[in-house]
C-alpha cells in the first residue's frame, strides 16, 4: 500500500474546517491571558497597557493559596481513588469474560453524559439524609465519580494492547495472581497510570458543580473565583489565575497524553492489522 | 492414581464453552521422556487439551492426572509443567536475562547462582549475546528460544509446546525443528506438542494423537499412523490416500482378499481384527506405493490399465492422476523422478498401474 492511499491524502476542505474549528474552540479562552496582562480593571478593547500587577496582587492574597492548597489536596486523593478503581475496572472490562460487557462499560461511562447537577444534587440530598457534613471530603467523593470515566477510558487502551497470554506465562511461569500483578501487569500498564492520575487530577482541579453542591466553608480554587466574580476590583487577578490553571492544565493534559502515546498507537495499529 | 505407568494421563476429559463441545471424551496417555504431538487442524480442541494440563482451561469432567497426582485443584502456578506460549509472550518490559530468569524468584538463589543458570540456557539456545537486549529487538525466531530457555531453566517434568515453530518462515522452522528435537533428546524432559502440521508431526514426535472435532482420532507411532490409519479421517488427514469401496471375500492365514471396485482381487494384511468375510470396507493405498508405466508390466499379477489424467512435475518426485473404469475419482500416484525428465509428460495417454501384496489398508467404517 503506498503511504498515500484513498483514505490519507490531504483534503484541503477539511483542513480549512479544522482551522476554522480550531479558532472558535480556543480564540475565546486565549482572551483570558491577553486581558490578564491588560492595564485597566475593566474587560474591553481597546487594551490600555501591559502590566503584571494583576499577578502580583494574586501572589499577594492568602485566600487564593488556601483555595489553591484545598485543590490540590481534592485533586491528588481523587486521582489516586479514580485511578485505583480505573486499574481494577479496565482489567476486569477487558480481561474477563463478563456477560453484559457493553452494558457495563455504558454504566460506568455514564458520569460523563449525566449533567454535573443532577449528580451533585443527588449526592447532597443523600449525604444530608445521612447527616454527612459537606466537607473537601464530599468534594472528593462527587469528583472521583466524575473522574472515573476518564481514569477508565485511558487504562482501557493500554490493557487491550498487551497480549493476556503475557500474564498466564507468569502464572506458569510459578508467580500466582498477586505477583503476576506485581511483576507484569502492573509495569506494562504503568504509562497508562500515570496518564490517567494527570487527567483526573486535572478533571478535578478544573470541576465546579460538583465542588458548589458538596464543598463545606472550604472552597476549591473554581469556588473562588467564582466568589470573586461579584466584586469588579477583584476581576483582573482573577483572569491571571485563570490564565495560570489554563497553562498548567494544558501541560499536564499534554504531559499524560505523551507517556501513554504508544498505547494510542498500538491500539490504532492493531486496528490497521 | 493411574492404572498404568502413564506420566501424564488424560481420563474421560470433556469440555464445554456454553453449548459448544470443545473436547469430547478424551483419554490420553503420554509416557515420561516422550515427545508427543497433539495433531489436528484449528477448532479440533488441540490447543484446549494443552492448556488443560498447563491449567489454563478446567475439563468440565474428567480429570488430568501428572505423575500420579490429580490436577483439577492445581492452579497454574504450582504444576510441575511449563509453556511456550503460540504467541511467545515475552515479558516486553523485560531484557532477555530478565525474561530467562522470571520463574526463578521463589528459588531464593544468590545473584551468582542466577547469572550462571540464565548464561548456561543463552549458552544452550545459542544466544549468549542476546542478555541485554529488550524483547522488542528480537526476531521471531529468536523470541521462541527465549520462551523455550525461560521454560526449560525451572526444569519442568514437563514442557507444552503451543504450536511454537507456526510464526516462523519455512527455512527456520525446518532448522528449528531439529534443534528441539535434539533439545529434548538433552533434557530427557516429557514434550507435549500443539501443532496443525502434520509433517512436522511426523518428524518430531515419538507418539502423535491426531484429533478431530474434540476427539482422539487415532494415538500412534508416526510409522503406525501413516502406514496403518485406523479409519478415513486419519488416512486423509496425514498424507494424501486414495480409497476404494471394497467387500471382503475370504478371510485366511491372517490374509484377507478383499473384492475392490474398479481393481478387482487384493491381498493385504492390514486389518482390524474384528474384520468378517462379507464386510463392506473402505480400502486405503498410499500414492507412493503404486508403480506407474507405460506398458504393461510383466511378472506382476497386480495390475490394471488405466487413462492418464493429469501430471504435476515438483522436481524431485512427480505426481500423476490416473483415471481407472468405475473408479469415480481418479487415482493418485507419487514417483520419484529416478531418470533426468525430458519435456512434459504427455496426458490422456493410456498406463498402466501395479502394486504389490500388502500395501493397501483396509480402514474402519466411519
Amino acid at each position: 500500500m503506498s503511504s498515500k492511499s484513498y483514505i490519507r491524502r490531504p483534503n484541503r476542505p477539511l483542513q480549512i474546517y479544522a482551522a476554522i474549528f480550531l479558532i472558535v474552540l480556543y480564540v475565546p479562552v486565549l482572551f483570558l491571558p491577553l486581558f490578564s496582562l491588560n492595564d485597566s480593571i475593566y474587560v474591553k478593547f481597546p487594551l490600555k497597557g501591559f502590566t503584571t500587577q494583576w499577578y502580583v496582587e494574586l501572589f499577594n492574597r492568602e485566600p487564593v493559596w488556601a483555595a489553591l492548597m484545598n485543590s490540590v489536596k481534592v485533586g491528588t486523593t481523587t486521582s489516586i481513588i479514580a485511578t485505583g478503581f480505573g486499574v481494577f475496572a479496565a482489567k476486569a472490562i477487558t480481561r474477563y469474560r463478563i456477560p453484559g460487557r457493553g452494558l457495563l462499560v455504558g454504566f460506568i461511562m455514564l458520569p460523563l453524559v449525566v449533567p454535573g447537577i443532577i449528580f451533585g444534587v443527588a449526592l447532597l440530598v443523600l449525604l444530608s439524609q445521612l447527616g454527612i457534613p459537606l466537607s473537601l471530603y464530599t468534594v472528593t467523593i462527587g469528583h472521583v465519580i466524575v473522574s472515573l470515566p476518564f481514569a477508565i477510558a485511558t487504562m482501557i487502551p493500554r490493557f487491550e494492547g498487551f497480549d493476556p497470554s503475557v500474564e498466564e506465562a507468569s502464572a506458569d511461569l510459578g508467580e500466582n495472581a498477586w505477583w503476576t500483578f506485581w511483576r507484569v501487569t502492573f509495569p506494562i500498564v504503568f504509562p497508562g497510570i500515570l496518564a490517567s492520575l494527570l487527567l483526573t487530577f486535572t478533571v478535578s482541579f478544573d470541576e465546579f458543580i460538583m465542588a458548589f453542591f458538596l464543598s463545606g466553608t472550604d472552597p476549591t480554587l473554581p469556588m473562588y473565583i467564582w466568589s470573586q466574580l461579584r466584586f469588579p476590583r477583584e476581576f483582573p487577578p482573577i483572569l491571571a489565575l485563570a490564565s495560570i490553571i489554563l497553562l498548567v492544565s494544558f501541560i499536564l493534559v499534554f504531559i499524560g497524553q505523551w507517556i501513554n502515546r504508544d498505547a494510542q498507537a498500538k491500539t490504532l495499529a492493531n486496528e490497521e492489522e | 492414581m493411574t492404572q498404568n505407568d502413564a506420566y501424564i494421563s488424560i481420563r474421560n476429559v470433556n469440555k464445554f464453552f456454553g453449548a459448544f463441545q470443545a473436547i469430547n471424551d478424551v483419554s490420553i496417555d503420554i509416557h515420561q521422556g516422550e515427545f508427543f504431538s497433539l495433531l489436528g487442524s484449528s477448532g479440533c480442541g488441540k490447543t484446549t487439551l494443552l492448556r488443560m494440563l498447563a491449567g489454563f482451561e478446567m475439563p468440565t469432567s474428567g480429570e488430568v492426572f501428572i505423575d500420579g497426582q490429580p490436577m483439577s485443584s492445581v492452579p497454574p502456578h504450582q504444576r510441575p509443567v511449563n509453556m511456550v506460549f503460540q504467541s511467545y509472550a515475552i515479558f516486553p518490559h523485560l531484557n532477555v536475562r530478565d525474561n530467562i530468569a522470571y520463574g526463578l524468584r521463589k528459588q531464593k538463589l544468590t545473584r551468582a547462582k542466577r547469572d550462571a543458570m540464565v548464561d548456561e540456557m543463552l549458552e544452550l539456545i545459542k544466544l549468549p549475546e542476546y542478555g541485554d537486549r529488550k524483547a522488542n529487538q528480537l526476531s521471531g525466531g529468536q523470541r521462541q528460544r527465549i520462551a523455550l530457555a525461560r521454560a526449560l531453566i525451572l526444569r519442568p517434568k514437563v514442557l507444552l509446546l503451543d504450536e511454537p515453530l507456526g510464526a516462523l518462515d519455512k527455512q527456520l522452522r525446518e532448522q528449528m525443528q531439529l534443534e528441539l528435537r535434539a533439545l529434548q533428546k538433552t533434557v530427557g524432559i516429557t514434550f507435549v506438542f500443539v501443532t496443525h502440521d502434520q509433517e512436522e508431526a511426523l518428524t518430531l514426535s515419538d507418539r502423535i494423537a491426531v484429533m478431530a472435532d474434540g476427539r482422539d482420532l487415532q494415538v500412534d507411532t508416526p510409522t503406525r499412523l501413516y502406514e496403518s490409519p485406523v479409519n478415513r479421517n486419519v488416512a486423509s488427514f496425514i498424507g494424501t490416500m486414495n480409497f476404494f469401496d471394497g467387500k471382503v471375500t475370504e478371510i485366511a492365514d491372517g490374509t484377507a482378499s478383499v473384492d475392490v471396485k474398479g481393481l478387482g482381487q487384493v491381498l493385504t494384511t492390514n486389518f482390524a481384527p474384528k474384520l468378517r468375510p462379507g464386510d463392506d470396507v473402505c480400502i486405503a493405498i498410499r500414492p507412493e506405493k503404486l508403480n506407474l508405466t507405460e506398458s504393461e508390466p510383466r511378472d506382476v499379477g497386480n495390475k490394471k490399465q488405466g487413462q492418464m489424467d493429469k501430471a504435476a512435475y515438483l522436481g524431485e518426485r512427480s505426481h500423476y492422476y490416473v483415471r481407472l473404469n468405475n473408479v469415480s475419482q481418479p487415482v493418485a500416484i507419487s514417483a520419484q523422478n529416478l531418470q533426468r525428465a525430458e519435456g512434459t509428460p504427455e496426458e490422456k495417454r493410456p498406463v498402466w498401474i501395479s502394486w504389490e501384496d500388502n500395501v493397501f489398508v483396509v480402514l474402519e467404517n466411519g
